[in-house]
């Protein structure tokens, strides 16, 4: 015991801030956010339970996963979501069952159908329209830069004359 | 074809604009139900009184269907609405019990009156979930066949009933043929 106090006594102040770092960051913080008062079989259902309650939003919350809030409805879809991970449901099946009778509204992310199409891919087709704008002037300003200027016989001629009466 | 290349960008923002502009009147807490034109959820539990009740025990014509609880203080504004409804016949009236205890429930009804041919008891939610209830009050209008053909989510009172309810019965009534 003695030999350990000494040994923490010869620590400098650097090795002592860097402990108390590594200690901070061993401490597991977000297993202590959440108590489920839900018994699990394993591991991996208890998992999935996170995984949906995380993604799935409350539907009387404007924006608000059933995870954090605290109201009557998200509570009521923990439970079922408990109740069906149990009876062995698959996360498609209780996705199912919740957009049933909730539709589009209880997902953060909407179902790709054709009606949501545009929302999961309307800002790539905007940046594609947008690089095919800017590549369509690169390519213009670079054509223009590169044309050269010919000049006829009395054009030449009558360019030589102003140059002169400039000098 | 250069004139259609000089105006696409304006034709582009004039969508994206008339699209987005309608979006801000957009009411994002308005959350469209599943069950429109679909049946009634199938139930078989106990009325507020106590009594088995079922699909069966709907009203053979189109009824309402009204969430409440007695901690709902929405619900209590909305409540001389449903008195005036079951005084005048208009319309019959079933309740769902939301999320509330048994107790408070068969109190409010005593202290308020009793406007429900009767109230469906949903202590745990449970029914609620199945008909997409995100809290009380919301109304349902459901067809003499028991099919969800309206619902409104807050409160139900004289101004909703006239222009939302008497408008929706009245479409029921043609549709049916009579």
């Amino acid at each position: 015991m003695t030999i350990h106090i000494n040994s923490l006594h010869n620590l400098n102040l650097t090795s002592l801030m860097l402990l108390l770092f590594a200690l901070i960051l061993l401490t597991p913080t977000s297993a202590f956010t959440q108590v489920d008062t839900f018994q699990f079989s394993s591991e991996e259902q208890q998992q999935r339970f996170r995984q949906l309650s995380d993604e799935l939003r409350c539907p009387m919350c404007q924006n608000t996963n059933l995870t954090g809030s605290t109201g009557g409805v998200a509570e009521d879809l923990r439970r079922e979501i408990h109740r069906m991970i149990i009876e062995g449901l698959t996360d498609e099946e209780i996705e199912q069952f919740m957009f049933e009778r909730y539709g589009d509204f209880i997902f953060y992310r909407p179902r790709l159908r054709a009606d949501t199409f545009f929302l999961w891919f309307g800002p790539l087709i905007f940046l594609f329209m947008g690089g095919f704008v800017a590549y369509g002037i690169f390519r213009r300003a670079k054509a223009l830069s590169k044309i050269e200027v010919a000049f006829d016989e009395s054009q030449q001629k009558r360019l030589e004359e102003l140059l002169a009466e400039k000098l | 074809m250069n004139r259609l290349k000089f105006f696409l960008p304006v034709i582009i923002f004039i969508g994206l604009a008339a699209t987005l502009w309608k979006g801000l009147y957009l009411d994002p807490k308005e959350l469209p139900s599943m069950l429109i034109d679909k049946p009634m959820p199938e139930f078989a539990l106990t009325s507020v009184q106590g009594l088995p009740v079922g699909n069966a025990d709907l009203p053979d014509q189109a009824f309402l269907l009204n969430v409440w609880g007695s901690y709902c203080l929405p619900c209590l504004i909305e409540h001389p609405t449903f008195m005036r409804l079951l005084e005048e016949g208009q319309i019959p009236v079933v309740g769902v019990n939301y999320r509330d205890q048994k107790e408070l429930a068969i109190e409010w009804l005593q202290d308020n009156g009793d406007p429900f041919s009767f109230s469906i008891l949903d202590e745990d939610g449970r029914f609620g979930i199945d008909l997409g209830v995100y809290g009380a009050p919301e109304t349902y209008l459901v067809d003499a066949n028991g099919v969800i053909r309206y619902r409104h989510v807050s409160v139900l009172d004289e101004t909703v009933w006239k222009e939302e309810f008497m408008p929706a019965i009245a479409e029921l009534e043609i549709k049916s043929g009579k």
